[in-house]
């Protein structure tokens, strides 16, 4: 076979070598391009692929009142993870994980999206989870490699639905908020106060989570702490220290539990200067549930409710302010001197009072007769302040009233608060009623508190601090004041005396007089604020003792028809203070109230009343 | 004439890839979490020791005897074969294929492994008595058929990586025989008009230049019609062909052009290998330490992925020093191809030498993505056992090639 001898054969083999050598370069070309020119994409896909990342969740500060007991306090808990290498195996691993501890399909939708979102560190399936959960996983643990149980701090509220509305709640952050980066610093599944000081304070109380690589194997079991890259230890965040006087709001939680049972409203206390000693509001609901994840029927059940319990009443609810407010056009007229403490109004009270083409009533049919400004506090008494209000004007009042500080919101440092509403100046009722669509009747309705004018507790008894104190006062606050403008009642000593002299009144023989206030020397408001819902609302504040106020205590109860019905309960609180602050107090005499103010039904600001 | 003994060479760049290769088996078994891979190393040494036996055997074989017995051997080869497809088990990653021949459980061997030397054997055999090389295709009929009973009960197990190994063994040695190259393209012509059949354009393009080519070589006017009537039957059954393969095996193609079209099952050791070979950059991540391998993100590091542990633990620096004594080895191949006494011993090596290249080839070029994946196992580095023994027994074989063409004075040529 000619074409087989060995020439012919060394003629292909030149033809052989260079295929060999070719496709050898092929090779290399193709290792050289992985190994030298993308090393560095690689390289760092195989960090992702063996590294996982383990957030070390930082304690939150505590949240401590003003002897240092915990308001908010941390525990031990347990959250539950799972490594996974991709979501099709999450997915798996939670179908095994189901037959171990129940889940419902939100549950595992969120997980699956939380997962997504944060590829490379492990699925958070429960944040706090109950000790038999954890048991439970353990045993089964040979099914569940990639399972991480920890032990993070744990949020918890030992005062529980007490402290509600004060120090809100927390929770893990969402997409959203990241986004937005309304919590600047926080990360995928870090917890952020949600509400109340968690969220004012978050800031301070959230610290800085830590991270602990791991490396895991093909199938997610973790094998070892990864040396090369250290943890980066969690930052405790710091604790927020307030000026809540536990005790007393635990004291205000348990009136309500017990004698208020159902009653919607609000209290708040403070002292002159603007500390808050208390804050409450009701319905309540317990904070602590929502810690880790709340379940999705609790929540319904939360946000269904119509009495909104998660609505805080003391910033968020705003009333018309009522007779309180007489105090306010007394301050008015006062400071601009064109009535002294012994003016009397040209027309007596006789129970009403001629305005154009109306009757106006008092509250009382029977009439005041003629009082002095003294007089007219204690006695409530609406002919008087008509008249007051009239004589202050409308710009005036408006002016003075925004002035006081009554179209903006208290400035407590706490998120959310409502804006009130007074109207700062007569176009304010152009724009309503149309330029002559209106008339004085929105004067009178002004001086006693109704018609465009509506207070959040806060604000009103941001007032009332101001009255009880040096005549002047600056936010309220629990932790530290904002820096906003301290507001001035503008009134002499003598003054302010002779005000809270009549307001005294109003508690030892007045409106109030049966409230038991005398021991104490309290002195206080009431007042009752149209509903067009339902039953009228009832407010009182109080403060005492009169010649040296140490706390002032508003409150307002929905549809509890009266202040009168308010004020036992406040003086209460103001007692237990006092007693708790001065033990030698103790005796004080409580009486149920026997007299009532009734607040006539607010002139309609158009149509036919003339002046 | 130099001393005749068995050429240095040779033994010496084979001692020194399967000492590389055992290396890399038992670093591969070096894992944080425990596997099979383990002890494999020391088994591979075990294999190693029959491997060196049964070269040293076939070492000692006159060719003459073997140019003799290759119908029977290759009848037993084929026959082995046929007996997978009713009794045979399946293995490891190919565990839905039957290529195992197995005895009470206890798997004894891949008989393909054999039908391969076989082949080898039969073909030399049948072209070395050839008076002149095949110039038409009606002449390549018969070593297509040799071939090609092989080639399809190996298809039918189904192994589609060691179905290859035979086309490229064909080749090789219709190559080395003397064959022309044009005639070769002829040859494998329908099964580019298979692979392009996917898309129409390619396709189209390809049947434009396959009629050009036609014409340009004034073929047999015949000849010439069957290869474009065949191309153009390609280009239709290759649908029905695609509707007809197995699911994986239709994964595993498509996933080759795009592994990441499916990162999770199919593309996933294709990306996880390459992952490995580029983190080991020009240096690696040192012996033994490669982590994609040590956690177990690398898929069948000790078997048809062992070459990516080589490119992670010592980097693109180790990868070229592998590459390179295989080069060296081929090239030593071809020149005792070359140097061979007879045409029955030259066509026997330089099938051989087509072997290994194939499943280099395809393994080394599967771990970097340029090839499709197909299981086959890369020489003297993958742990195996038959193929250890079969790469044992062609070393034999070529080192008596040497050997003959030395004592005959072809040394000095």
């Amino acid at each position: 076979m000619s074409d087989l001898a060995a020439d012919r054969l060394r003629d292909r083999a030149p033809a052989a070598r260079a295929v060999l050598v070719v496709a050898f370069l092929l090779l290399l070309a193709a290792f050289f391009r992985a190994q030298v020119v993308n090393s560095a994409d690689y390289r760092l896909q195989s960090e992702k692929n063996r590294l996982r990342q383990v957030p070390l969740m930082a304690p939150r500060g505590a949240i401590l009142d003003r002897n240092g007991v915990a308001i908010a306090d941390n525990v031990p808990g347990y959250t539950v993870k799972l490594f996974a290498p991709s979501v099709d195996s999450l997915r798996a691993l939670l179908e095994r994980l189901q037959r171990i501890v129940s889940l419902d399909s939100g549950d595992l939708e969120l997980i699956v999206r939380r997962f997504r979102a944060a590829q490379y560190q492990p699925a958070l399936l429960f944040a706090g989870a109950a000790r038999e959960t954890v048991a439970r996983l353990e045993e089964h643990r040979y099914l569940l490699p990639g399972l991480v149980i920890q032990t993070e701090p744990r949020r918890t509220y030992p005062a529980g639905s007490a402290v509600a509305h004060l120090a809100g709640y927390v929770g893990e952050v969402s997409e959203d908020e990241l986004g937005k980066d309304r919590y600047p610093g926080a990360r995928m599944g870090s917890v952020v106060g949600r509400d109340g000081l968690e969220q004012q304070y978050d800031s301070v109380l959230r610290g800085v989570d830590g991270i602990r690589y791991t490396e895991v194997d093909a199938r997610g079991r973790m094998v070892r702490e990864e040396v090369s890259s250290p943890s980066l230890v969690p930052i405790a965040g710091n604790p927020v220290k307030t000026t809540i006087d536990l005790p007393l709001q635990q004291y205000v939680d348990s009136i309500w539990r017990t004698e208020l049972a159902g009653t919607r409203g609000a209290l708040v206390a403070m002292t002159p200067k603007g500390e808050i000693l208390a804050l409450y509001s009701a319905p309540t609901f317990d904070p602590n549930e929502f810690v880790g994840r709340i379940p999705v029927n609790r929540w319904n059940a939360y946000n269904g409710d119509p009495a909104l319990p998660l609505f805080n009443r003391v910033i968020r609810g705003t009333y018309p302010p009522a007779s309180p407010f007489k105090l306010a056009t007394a301050v008015m007229a006062l400071r601009k001197g064109i009535i002294g403490f012994a003016t009397h109004m040209p027309v007596p009270c006789r129970g009403g009072i001629q305005f154009g083409n109306r009757y106006i009533k008092c509250w009382k049919k029977e009439g005041h007769g003629s009082l002095d400004l003294t007089g007219a506090i204690t006695a409530s008494c609406d002919v008087y302040f008509y008249q007051l209000g009239l004589r202050l004007g409308l710009t005036d009042m408006l002016e003075d009233g925004t002035r006081l500080g009554f179209g903006e919101r208290s400035g407590i440092d706490l998120g959310s608060e409502q804006r009130p509403s007074y109207p700062p100046n007569t176009r304010y009722f152009d724009r309503r009623y149309g330029p002559r669509g209106w008339t004085n009747a929105v004067t009178l309705n002004l001086a006693i508190g109704q018609g465009e004018n509506s207070q959040s507790l806060m604000n009103m008894v941001r007032f009332y601090a101001a009255l009880a104190g040096d005549g002047t006062v600056g936010p309220p606050y629990l932790v530290r004041p904002r820096d906003l403008p301290v507001r001035s009642l503008g009134l002499s000593a003598g003054q302010l005396a002779g005000l809270r002299d009549a307001l005294a009144g109003v508690v030892q023989h007045g409106t109030a007089a049966a409230s038991g206030g005398r021991d104490l020397n309290a002195a206080g408001k009431t007042g009752t604020a149209q509903n067009p819902h339902g039953k009228d609302h009832g407010w009182f504040i109080g403060f005492a003792p009169v010649d040296h106020p140490q706390i002032v205590v508003g409150s307002i109860m929905e549809e509890k028809l009266h202040g009168s019905s308010v004020a036992p309960y406040v003086i209460r609180v103001i007692r237990r203070y006092l007693v708790e602050q001065d033990p030698s107090l103790a005796h004080v005499r409580v009486k149920m109230p026997v007299l009532d103010d009734t607040i006539p039904t607010p002139l309609p600001a158009v149509t036919d009343t003339i002046p | 004439m130099r001393r005749a003994g068995p050429d240095r060479s040779l033994l010496l760049v084979v001692a020194l890839l399967v000492g590389f290769g055992v290396l890399m088996v038992y670093s591969a078994g070096q894992t944080d979490v425990p596997s099979v891979a383990g002890g494999a190393w020391v088994r591979q040494l075990i294999w190693l020791g029959i491997g060196i036996l049964a070269g040293w055997a076939v070492f000692r074989v006159n060719f003459r005897i073997l140019e003799w017995a290759a119908p029977g051997i290759y009848a037993l080869g084929l026959a082995l074969l046929a007996l997978t497809l009713v009794v045979g088990t399946g293995a490891g990653s190919a565990a839905s294929s039957r290529s195992w021949l197995a005895i009470r459980g206890h798997r004894i061997g891949q008989p393909v492994e054999l039908a391969k030397l076989a082949t080898i054997l039969l073909l030399a055999r049948y072209l070395s008595s050839l008076r002149e090389a095949p110039r038409t295709l009606t002449q390549l009929i018969k070593p297509c058929v040799l071939v090609g009973a092989p080639f399809l009960l190996v298809m039918a197990q189904p192994d589609l990586g060691s179905a290859i190994v035979f086309v490229g063994i064909l080749f090789a040695m219709l190559f080395w025989a003397g064959v022309r190259p044009r005639l070769l393209l002829m040859l494998a012509s329908p099964a580019v008009s298979l692979l392009l059949a996917a898309d129409t354009r390619w396709w189209g393009a390809w049947m434009v230049v396959l009629l050009l080519l036609l014409l340009y070589w004034r073929t047999f006017v015949v000849e010439g019609v069957v290869v474009y009537l065949v191309n153009s039957a390609m280009g239709v059954i290759a649908i029905l062909v695609w509707g007809h393969l197995k699911p994986y095996q239709q994964r595993r193609l498509t996933t080759f052009m795009n592994p990441e079209s499916d990162p999770i099952h199919a593309g996933y050791q294709a990306i996880q290998s390459k992952v490995a070979i580029g983190s080991g950059g020009l240096f690696g991540n040192g012996f033994l330490n490669g982590p994609q391998k040590r956690l177990a993100f690398l898929p069948e590091q000790y078997t048809d992925f062992i070459f990516s542990v080589v490119g992670e633990e010592l980097g693109f620096v180790g990868v070229v020093a592998a590459l390179g004594l295989f080069l060296w080895l081929f090239l030593i191949l071809l020149r005792i191809a070359r140097r061979a006494t007879d045409p029955f011993s030259s066509l026997v090596v330089f099938g051989l030498l087509g072997l290994f290249f194939t499943h280099l080839f395809e393994n080394v070029g599967m771990t970097i993505n340029v090839m499709p994946i197909t299981g086959i196992p890369l020489p003297f580095f993958s742990y195996g056992g038959s193929f250890l023994l079969t790469s044992a027994l062609a070393i034999g074989l070529a080192l008596r090639v040497a050997w003959d063409s030395r004592l005959s004075g072809y040394a000095e040529v």
